[in-house]
């Protein structure tokens, strides 16, 4: 194993798939400096048709919620399903819903 | 051989033999993600190769494809520059070989994309997007070991030091050169000469380094007169069709 505290900084990558759709996470890469984590994103995230647009972040800079707070931050929004929009009458023919 | 087929084979000879010597980076680079890099860059060469070599074959007329080119001819056949073909040391000289190299084919296959020969332009023009990233990348690198730690900055000049002498064969004109021209295929590769200067030196001076001292230029690779490297790299690549002619998976 190398020494991890020789290994360069991760940076997290998103991927636009297509125009209109948003970025979505699809891993992390190594690399030295911003530059260097686009263009390993490339190479290692686009060889295959994947997107049309890149972005990476490192990943020093994502703030995650704690496990431990799960509870309290998303168990109250389970017996609240009038907050889903279930309850309208969906006319026929509307097929994209 | 005609002129304009040995045109298109020295052009698949130049990337099938960069794309070899690529491919024994694999599973060796310093990080995963260089790897992939490297990889990548390996199969556009041998994309191109396969292209080029298939157009020779095609332009020839004897039934060869580019398999045939590739894997049924002995070293002093093959027409890549000595460039290519020298062997990968660390990193840093891969990279000064793919500096020079990639600057190179970016401008060549800028100027091919415009060919009146449909073929060479249309190869060029998907080529001409791949080597642009090539070129992108390993700028890219020599500026971080150029600029980086003493021991990087100490590689890339060695690096640079190995490769140099090769520079000048890649804008060498000859017959062969002058026919494809007249045929409407061809590039003048004498006058791509001043931009490709233009543009290592921008990188370099970037990259904090000299430009190397102008060395005696080593020549003969269009002609079959190659390095020891050559036949060593071949005996790998071309193996499994010496052992077994005609096999196929």
């Amino acid at each position: 194993m190398s020494d991890p505290s020789k290994e360069w900084p991760l940076w997290e990558v998103f991927v636009r798939g297509k125009g209109g759709l948003s970025h979505r996470h699809v891993g992390s890469v190594h690399a030295t400096d911003a530059k260097m984590a686009l263009e390993h994103a490339r190479d290692t995230y686009t060889r295959r048709m994947e997107g049309i647009s890149l972005w990476v972040l490192p990943s020093a800079q994502i703030v995650a919620s704690d496990p431990g707070d799960a509870g309290a931050l998303f168990e109250p929004a389970e017996d609240k399903v009038y907050r889903h929009p279930t309850f309208y009458k969906i006319p026929d023919g509307i097929t994209h819903i | 051989m005609d002129k304009i087929a040995t045109y298109a084979l020295r052009l698949g000879d130049d990337s099938l033999i960069l794309g070899q010597r690529l491919g024994e980076w694999c599973g060796h680079a310093p990080a995963l993600e260089v790897d992939l890099s490297l990889a990548n860059v390996a199969l556009d060469q041998v994309g191109q190769a396969t292209h080029f070599l298939n157009l020779a074959g095609e332009i020839e007329g004897e039934g060869r494809d580019g398999d045939a080119l590739a894997f049924r001819r002995d070293v002093m056949d093959f027409t890549n520059c000595l460039l290519v073909e020298q062997p990968n040391g660390d990193f840093a000289q891969t990279i000064a070989r793919q500096f020079l190299f990639s600057h190179y084919q970016a401008l060549l296959f800028e100027q091919m994309t415009a060919a009146k020969d449909t073929r060479f332009a249309a190869i060029a023009a998907k080529a001409a997007k791949e080597v642009a990233y090539h070129a992108t990348l390993a700028s890219d690198w020599v500026i971080r070991l150029g600029d980086g730690t003493e021991e990087s900055k100490a590689r890339m000049i060695a690096g640079f030091d190995w490769m140099w002498r090769f520079a000048d064969e890649l804008f060498l004109m000859d017959d062969v050169d002058v026919a494809a021209i007249a045929a409407g295929a061809g590039v003048d590769k004498a006058a791509l000469r001043a931009a490709w200067d233009a543009r290592i030196d921008t990188v370099l001076a970037e990259a904090t380094l000299a430009r190397p001292a102008p060395r005696r230029a080593t020549t003969g690779g269009r002609a079959g007169r190659h390095s020891e490297h050559l036949g060593h790299l071949l005996s790998d690549m071309q193996f499994l069709q010496r052992a077994y002619p005609g096999a196929t998976w």
